[in-house]
């Protein structure tokens, strides 16, 4: 008994102490958690981001939970969808989940700073109907646009076309200088509707009928699907990417492109940052701009936005940190060491500088800017849709089947206009 | 406990006697607790009578499997006679059998182009194909391999374990090594340049995606149903074939007359859970190949998860319409199978 009293006086003092000194910091911390994927190096910036917020908000903890692109897609509907979602996500299908969105301008010191810097975007994340919400802010603008393996076209002696060429134009360019060079990959598209689009939309389609409602197969479309199917036939597309893969599953280009196998890759400008990476002085590179077709010269806008979840259980907190990061100079610092194009009106005015940016880094990122400044309405009315990843999604599926064999082309646009109609109808179903 | 088998002069090594230790320290509470439930097993064996307390053991695995395997069953059923996006059974509203009336409705069963869920016919006919193949290959192959392995053959040991190792291997990493050795660049094209050929895209052609899914399968699995075999032929008793010999029997004669007939109990554990197995496959192949090109290696189970879980509109109902499709087909194919097997033990 002697020998337990002065193990049970240090015990109770211990537990006093921490009571007394450690008890009411360690209540008062709210974590909050951030779902996060990246195509680069921008979760190391926004972890580094994040440590200097809670240096000065001690009282809020985020937790960064980094997760590839097929989590956010496939595992985070499911977590949201049960209530168990984070407080906050980096999102692509902005329009998918806005159902679950936290609007945050009752929140919010300032709602008309949000406005008049992220309002064009906003209208993506907002639920179909709502014209008020902020749900968030834009972590990058996205414009997709093609890669150029410059050095291939300077070994095959063949001139780049220029800027208001066509998508046939350039399609015979890289056809020609594939064949000079042994190039397995002339044209690459990575296999995503929205990559789709971006051809599509210059090729003068209108994606929505009179009533508002999608009307996807029509003359600009078929245009599109048929240049598509006919570059496979020709050789100008190799049937690995789109014809490898079934269903609605992804197929990008970028191995094939850092390997200089493909002479012209249709991606867009969140690569930029792991091409400088990857390729480093391997071969030249360049972004051009978008071809053009009937309806132009528009690329598809797109981008992921930090998204706030009705589901957390600290608002305000949230809308604390949210207000952190979506401050200018937070941002333009989190735009210029992720080298994404801003979606921040103000700072797109501004022009931000990208001091860690090469050569051709910096002349990338200045064509896909320039490219912004082009995009069509329907490009971004497209983009803004609710239930544009199940057009999308219909489309892949559906092209995939006919360029691999599988179905005709005029089968592919029956096919697509059912799957589209039949999946906003499981939607709707109340 | 001092005539404990543990605690025998035999055991009195340094070593075994440590062994012993342990073995009594990890005995004893055992022993203390069944000495513990003795008495109200008596009790209740006293109220129930001694043949009902087989029910008695058996509820704690049936809680065990109800919870884990009855009731996502359950669950599934309730889904699928519901529609919509909603996660939670609860908010779902009831649309009786319209998924199964979308998932059937077909002009014709034997072209899933003439079907309005044609994704999901394909996906049975790929399926279909994928089990035929496969499970012929598999079934042959282990057989073939098992009859050499219980030759008295040098490093019978050694082949035994290099037949079996794939079989430790996940799925996925399993996919990823063959599709490293069949892409574009991959070793087996290395090969064919090489040799002056050119290269082939495997994954491009609807028929090479199809065999390298069931070459694959095969590859990695055979080795389970060898062993399944080799211990039923080294059940076999030695004597009948030392008759055989004796009766100077031709070799294909005692493998008709003898060894197949007593091996058939082990054949149809193999040719049953090769079934179940190739009906149910999904990371592998689609590891491999996608499901593509095209449709051509989409089996029903990536149909399932992708309508599931990696379409926008994740379409629950349907996907688990199509679970139950897949399930009662997959019971009734077992049933066929015990029927068959029955009726040869007859």
């Amino acid at each position: 008994m002697r020998a337990a009293t002065p193990v049970l006086m240090s015990f109770a003092l211990s537990l006093l102490a921490a009571t007394v000194f450690g008890g009411p910091a360690a209540a008062d911390t709210t974590t909050l958690r951030m779902t996060w994927y990246s195509d680069g190096n921008e979760g190391e910036v926004m972890a580094d981001l994040l440590k200097r917020f809670h240096e000065q908000n001690k009282d809020i903890d985020v937790v960064l939970d980094q997760v590839p692109f097929k989590a956010i897609n496939e595992n985070l509907p499911v977590q949201l969808a049960s209530g168990q979602g984070p407080d906050m996500a980096r999102v692509v299908d902005m329009g998918g989940l806005s159902r679950y969105a936290l609007d945050l301008r009752p929140l919010l010191k300032d709602p008309a700073y949000w406005d008049s810097n992220f309002g064009p975007f906003l209208a993506w994340m907002r639920p179909p109907g709502e014209t008020q919400a902020i749900p968030g802010f834009m972590t990058q603008l996205t414009v997709s646009g093609p890669f150029v393996n410059k050095t291939l076209f300077e070994q095959a002696g063949i001139a780049m076309p220029g800027e208001t060429a066509s998508w046939e134009d350039w399609a015979k360019a890289v056809k020609e200088v594939a064949g000079k060079v042994q190039a397995p990959f002339p044209l690459a598209l990575d296999r995503s509707g929205h990559r789709f689009y971006a051809l599509a939309v210059s090729e003068g389609t209108k994606v929505f009928g009179a009533n508002g409602e999608p009307e996807v197969v029509d003359e600009g479309f078929k245009r599109t699907a048929q240049l598509v199917y006919d570059w496979h036939k020709s050789g100008v597309m190799s049937k690995e990417l789109w014809g490898s893969v079934s269903g609605t599953a992804y197929r990008g280009a970028n191995d094939e492109f850092k390997n200089a196998q493909v002479v012209m890759y249709l991606s867009g400008s969140w690569q930029t940052s792991q091409f400088a990476k990857t390729i480093g002085n391997a071969f030249d590179w360049v972004a051009v701009p978008n071809p053009c077709g009937p309806g132009g010269c528009s690329s598809m806008p797109g981008g992921a936005g930090l998204i706030a979840f009705k589901g957390t259980k600290h608002p305000k907190e949230v809308a604390r940190l949210m207000e952190y990061l979506a401050s200018e100079p937070v941002l333009a610092e989190f735009y210029a060491r992720a080298l994404f194009v801003p979606g921040h009106l103000g700072l797109a005015k501004k022009g931000i500088d990208y001091p860690t940016a090469s050569p051709d880094v910096a002349a990338a990122l200045k064509v896909f800017t320039a490219s912004a400044a082009k995009i069509s309405p329907i490009a971004y009315r497209t983009q803004g849709y609710t239930n544009s990843r199940i057009i999308f999604n219909a489309v892949i599926s559906r092209l995939g089947q006919a360029v691999s064999g599988e179905t005709t082309l005029d089968d592919a646009y029956k096919r697509i206009t059912a799957d589209v109609a039949q999946q906003i109808a499981e939607r709707n179903k109340k | 406990m001092t005539d404990s088998p543990l605690a025998s002069p035999s055991a009195r090594g340094t070593g075994a006697a440590v062994l012993a230790e342990l073995g009594r320290v990890v005995v004893l509470p055992v022993h203390l607790a069944m000495r513990l439930l003795d008495g109200p097993m008596r009790g209740i064996q006293r109220v129930i009578g001694a043949r009902r307390m087989a029910y008695l053991f058996l509820l704690p695995n049936f809680a065990f499997f109800g919870l884990f395997v009855f009731l996502p069953i359950g669950i599934n059923i309730v889904f699928s006679v519901t529609g919509g996006t909603a996660l939670f059974p609860s908010e779902r509203p009831y649309v009786g059998g319209d998924q199964f009336a979308y998932l059937l409705d077909c002009g014709s069963y034997l072209d899933p182009g003439t079907c309005r869920e044609d994704h999901f016919w394909r996906g049975v006919a790929n399926t279909i194909k994928f089990v035929v193949f496969q499970v012929a290959a598999m079934v042959l192959l282990s057989l073939i391999t098992a009859l050499v392995l219980n030759m008295k053959i040098r490093g019978r040991g050694f082949f035994r374990a290099v037949y079996f190792f794939p079989v430790l291997l996940s799925p996925v990493v399993v996919a990823l090594i063959w599709k490293w050795i069949l892409q574009r660049d991959g070793l087996l094209n290395a090969a064919i340049t090489t040799l002056g050929g050119q290269k082939i895209l495997f994954f491009v052609d609807p028929s090479w995606a199809m065999f390298w899914a069931v070459f694959v399968s095969v590859w990695a699995h055979m080795g389970f149903y060898t062993l399944i075999l080799l211990a039923g032929l080294q059940a076999i008793p030695a004597d009948l074939y030392e008759a055989a010999e004796m009766d100077a029997t031709p070799r294909w004669r005692v493998l008709l007359r003898i060894t197949l007939p007593l091996l058939w109990p082990n054949m149809i554990v193999v040719i049953v859970l090769a079934l179940i197995k190739g009906a149910q496959t999904f990371d592998e192949v689609f590891v491999l190949t996608g499901g593509g090109p095209g449709t051509a290696t989409l089996m029903v189970v990536q149909y399932i998860y992708e309508t599931a879980f990696s379409n926008q509109v994740q379409n629950f109902g349907l996907a688990a319409a199509a679970s139950v499709v897949l399930g009662v087909v997959l019971f009734v194919l077992t049933l066929l199978q015990f029927a068959a097997a029955r009726r040869k033990e007859v």
